[in-house]
């Protein structure tokens, strides 16, 4: 009898903790096409990138690395460039270039390729951000204005977000310390100026704009281009938009 | 800046296999984090075996009861530091207490370690050696009476109806003990199975497969820890424990091993995008460390050892020294076969890249906080953490006695 009772209790005190259960299901979308709007009547910041525009000079990495002290050595970038070759074979290659980097001067007989072309990449600034779910203290969050930044006073170094990153757009800055990765240049942008990496395109691969804003460059190039996102898959509806998008790109 | 870091990770730029992104070469990480989930899966295993005895009346492992509260508790207080010494800004560790966000499955470690530490291990302690610490504040004198009377929290009765309180107090944390164990170290599973970006954790079974096989770490440690203190004590070891806990423990290692295999199975079946890159870590950079050490050393040899014991029942107890030197082999190859199963989850996680392209590699280093030094150290310190437990609150006499009454109950049982 007393077994049964202390039994009961037992039970009693781990229903009453599934009040977790209630936040859950206040999560689950209900209706299939849910998605994160753009807030009407505010700033919704989005990026463009041409891929059959860029040309692989690496400007963009170089200009990110000086206006945001990016650490110079080739493992801490908040941007980068990779060259893709797929060969008639069907095999693919891809490298990340550096500015100046000896390896993209070195040529591929024209025999074999089939197609080849360069991908830059950066921080998708996704619409609904893993690294801002998992984030333990919050140091990692979104703006109003739909930009992911990281607070350096009080990220507290776990690397959790960048472990939860599918695009490996963040690492651990050497000198603070903290999780580091790219803010849409958000000192400049907030500014009324374009990111450092958009402003010295010479080719004008990188788009940067407001998504709400009725005409501009950027739904410019939302209007005219079949457009596509990195691993739309894993639901953290990326807004860095690229026109052209071959499926070989991960 | 770290110029060592730098350093070691240019080394590692001429070891990458394929391609990965650039910020994937460091790996983030690393021991420390596997010594981590080791520890927490020793405390709930160690606890699911105390349980077995309050809860599911199993006498025979009567003898283990102390003993696993005990390694429990000293494993516990070693887990955060594991934690806090690997993250970036460890003085800054009560932020997640303070401003904890509560979508951030890391961050709920707080409430989740708080409520095991205070309201089921030191709880459960406390009923368990109240009235022993009572008896040992009237036997002794100064400083160690003080001690006692500070340990009972200044309680002094032990009439007939604190003593029954004492009990079904014992009952219900218990009860609320199994679940908290079990999320304790499911908690810690659903830490790297929640990650989507990472298809190696991502997986519904990683905190199911984390609890089973924190249970066996946790029966195989307590027994490994009983089969060498009992000796050194001049105590004797009673089989009788032994081969009930090892059952047990069989039990346990076969639902394990099972549920890595439908894991496994899984995967390979539905044979998604990432499945080439993963078979490739696995055959080159994991062979050692998951075929040889996790499967096969610590699964199936330990499986085979202890199904001989089994099989061959007449003979083996027929020869007690033999089933012994069976047993203490199997939990040792078990031990090493859990920490391997802790690296490979968390260093293989990390060893291919997002890009399902290439592969890096993790070079352990030796000194320093991240390295191997200071793991073991961690290692150690909650065996330093229990030989004062010991001394403080010494089980021997349930080691021994009740020991023997188990004995009698099992004769009368069976």
């Amino acid at each position: 009898m007393n077994g049964r009772r202390s039994f009961l209790r037992g039970f009693l005190s781990v229903l009453l903790s599934g009040g977790t259960v209630g936040g859950i299901l206040k999560i689950l979308p209900s209706k299939a096409d849910a998605r994160e709007a753009p807030p009407k009547g505010k700033k919704w910041y989005g990026f463009g990138v041409s891929i059959d525009k860029c040309i692989g000079c690496a400007r963009c990495m170089d200009a990110c690395k000086n206006e945001n002290n990016v650490p110079r050595e080739p493992f801490f970038v908040r941007t980068w460039v990779e060259r893709y070759i797929t060969r008639k074979n069907g095999q693919t290659t891809v490298k990340a270039i550096a500015p100046g980097d000896e390896a993209t001067s070195e040529s591929v007989s024209d025999k074999t390729i089939l197609r080849s072309f360069f991908v830059p990449k950066l921080c998708n600034q996704c619409a609904s951000p893993a690294c801002v779910q998992v984030c333990p203290v919050g140091a990692t969050f979104q703006t109003e204005d739909g930009v992911v930044l990281v607070n350096e006073k009080t990220c507290i170094g776990c690397r959790y977000c960048i472990q939860a990153c599918p695009y490996g757009a963040r690492y651990l800055h050497p000198k603070t310390h903290t999780a580091d990765k790219c803010t849409f240049c958000y000192h400049r942008i907030s500014q009324g100026q374009l990111p450092a990496c958009v402003e010295v395109c010479p080719t004008q691969t990188r788009i940067f704009g407001d998504l709400n804003a009725a005409a501009s460059p950027m739904s410019r190039f939302l209007r005219m281009n079949k457009i596509h996102t990195l691993k739309p898959g894993l639901n953290t509806e990326p807004k860095v938009f690229y026109a052209n998008l071959d499926g070989e790109v991960r | 800046m770290n110029p060592e870091l730098i350093h070691s990770l240019q080394e590692l730029l001429k070891q990458i296999q394929g391609y990965i992104y650039p910020n994937e070469i460091e790996i983030h990480w690393g021991l420390l984090i596997v010594v981590y989930p080791y520890i927490t899966g020793v405390v709930a295993g160690a606890f699911i075996l105390a349980s077995l005895v309050k809860v599911f009346n199993v006498k025979e492992v009567q003898p283990l009861y102390r003993l696993s509260l005990l390694t429990a508790l000293a494993y516990l207080l070693v887990a955060p530091m594991a934690l806090v010494s690997h993250l970036g800004h460890p003085e800054r560790f009560y932020e997640i207490l303070l401003t904890p966000q509560t979508s951030s499955a890391m961050a709920m470690f707080g409430f989740v370690y708080a409520w095991y530490l205070m309201a089921v291990l030191l709880l459960e302690i406390w009923f368990v050696h109240r009235t022993d610490m009572i008896d040992m504040a009237e036997r002794s004198a100064g400083a160690t009476r003080l001690l006692y009377r500070i340990l009972s929290l200044f309680s002094k009765d032990k009439g007939e109806r604190a003593v029954a309180f004492d009990h079904s107090a014992l009952k219900v944390i218990t009860i609320v003990g199994i679940p908290s164990a079990f999320l304790l170290h499911g908690y810690v599973g659903f830490i790297f199975g929640s990650i989507k970006a990472n298809p190696w954790w991502s997986s519904v079974l990683i905190p199911i497969v984390f609890l089973f096989s924190a249970i066996v770490s946790g029966i195989a440690l307590v027994v490994l820890l009983y089969m060498i203190i009992t000796p050194l004590t001049g105590g004797k070891i009673n089989m009788k424990c032994v081969d009930k806990a090892v059952d047990f423990l069989f039990y346990a290692v076969i639902v394990d091993f099972s549920l890595e295999m439908v894991d496994f199975i899984h995967r390979v079946y539905q044979s998604e995008e990432e499945i080439k890159i993963l078979s490739e870590m696995v055959m080159n950079k994991l062979f050692a460390s998951l075929i040889i050490i996790q499967v096969l050393l610590g699964m199936l040899v330990p499986l085979l050892l202890i199904s001989l014991t089994k099989i061959f029942k007449k003979r083996f107890s027929l020869n007690e020294d033999m089933r012994k030197m069976v047993y203490f082999i199997s939990v040792i190859l078990i031990q090493f076969g859990i920490f391997a199963t802790r690296w490979n989850v968390v260093i293989g996680g990390q060893m291919f890249s997002k890009s399902f392209r290439g592969l890096t590699t993790y070079k352990m280093e030796f000194g320093g906080i991240e390295g191997l030094l200071y793991a073991i150290a961690l290692l150690a310190l909650p065996i330093a953490i229990l030989f004062v437990l010991l001394k403080v609150l010494p089980p021997w006499k349930e080691l021994r006695e009740e020991g023997e009454t188990g004995t009698e109950a099992i004769g009368a049982g069976m």
